[in-house]
């Protein structure tokens, strides 16, 4: 199954990139606020049941995909 | 004293590391690539050497982390054997769950190139025990990601048990924001494990060691090891 993993800085840890993406959008005239830049990852897990199929994206937000110290992730099985 | 440099694919510091510890100080200096398993027998020293393992994908350090040899470095550490992270080698020492705490991209977003100095917080550490506390040495930082970053209750946690060996500071030894070059917490620049065994720092005294090639304000962390062993 088709999976996509989020992963997004938590909210507290500054995000450098984001805010320099904020500013340049300000620069074209848009209003924005709160830009954050994450990661996308996605992949081909084998399974047919969903359930099973994201705890083991989960497992692998656990062991590699995500540092806890400074990201979280939200998983989608599609 | 026997020291290994695990060599990662990426690694760029690795022969930094190995001039440092092999001519300069003399000790048995061995490179050890990433997908061995073991460390040489009688490892005094693992010294995770800079650069770009693994290109940084996916985060600094990661994938490092990962390799086949971290898995006998940890066992090294957790017998209380000395580990020295610098810029990668400390981000690897955090992805590998080593030392607490991730290193962000820097405030700026640019790579920072430039001498710094750093105050000595612990002179009590295998790698500080030459050095007074307050003691100021001036070395060199190149990293894009040096912005140590931690939740705030383990921040607390890291200060309140000594756990920041290393603070940038100003040639003066003062403490500020103006003197952090990479938005690092606290100022943060280097922390040693709970155990004092593993050490990981962003700056590079193994870059300023050789009094042919420049200053040598790196020096007093070999020279602490030197005292560390000849003690052992």
């Amino acid at each position: 199954m088709k999976v996509r993993v989020s992963v997004q800085l938590k909210p507290g840890i500054l995000d450098p990139q984001g805010k320099a993406v904020e500013q340049g959008l300000h620069g074209f005239g848009f209003e924005v606020e709160h830009v954050r830049i994450g990661r996308l990852i996605e992949m081909d897990v084998p399974g047919t049941d969903a359930a099973d199929v994201k705890a083991k994206a989960l497992a692998m937000c656990e062991k590699l995909l995500v540092n806890p110290v400074m990201e979280k992730a939200s998983i989608e099985v599609l | 004293m026997r020291v290994a440099v695990p060599v990662f694919p990426g690694s760029n510091c690795d022969h930094d590391a190995l001039h440092a510890c092999g001519t300069v100080m003399g000790w048995d200096t061995i490179p050890v690539w990433h997908q061995e398993s073991r460390l040489p027998e009688n490892t005094d020293l693992v010294f995770v050497p800079g650069g770009f393992s693994y290109g940084d994908y996916l985060r600094c350090g990661a994938i490092a982390a990962l390799a086949p040899i971290m898995a006998d470095v940890k066992r090294h550490a957790d017998n209380g054997g000395l580990v020295l992270g610098v810029c990668n080698g400390f981000q690897i020492l955090c992805e590998a769950q080593l030392l607490p705490g991730a290193l962000l991209r820097n405030e700026s977003l640019r790579f920072i190139h430039a001498d710094v100095h750093l105050r000595v917080e612990r002179a009590d550490l295998p790698f500080t025990r030459a050095m007074k506390a307050g003691e100021v040495f001036r070395v060199p930082i190149a990293h894009a990601e040096g912005n140590f970053t931690l939740d705030p209750a383990d921040l607390a946690d890291l200060e309140a048990r000594g756990g920041v060996a290393f603070r940038y500071c100003s040639d003066q030894g003062e403490i500020g924001e103006t003197h952090v070059p990479n938005g690092a917490m606290n100022g943060i620049a280097g922390i040693v494990n709970l155990g004092g065994n593993v050490l990981g720092m962003m700056p590079h005294p193994e870059r300023a060691v050789d009094p042919k090639l420049g200053p040598t304000g790196g020096l007093g962390v070999f020279q602490s090891l030197v005292e560390a062993f000849a003690k052992a």
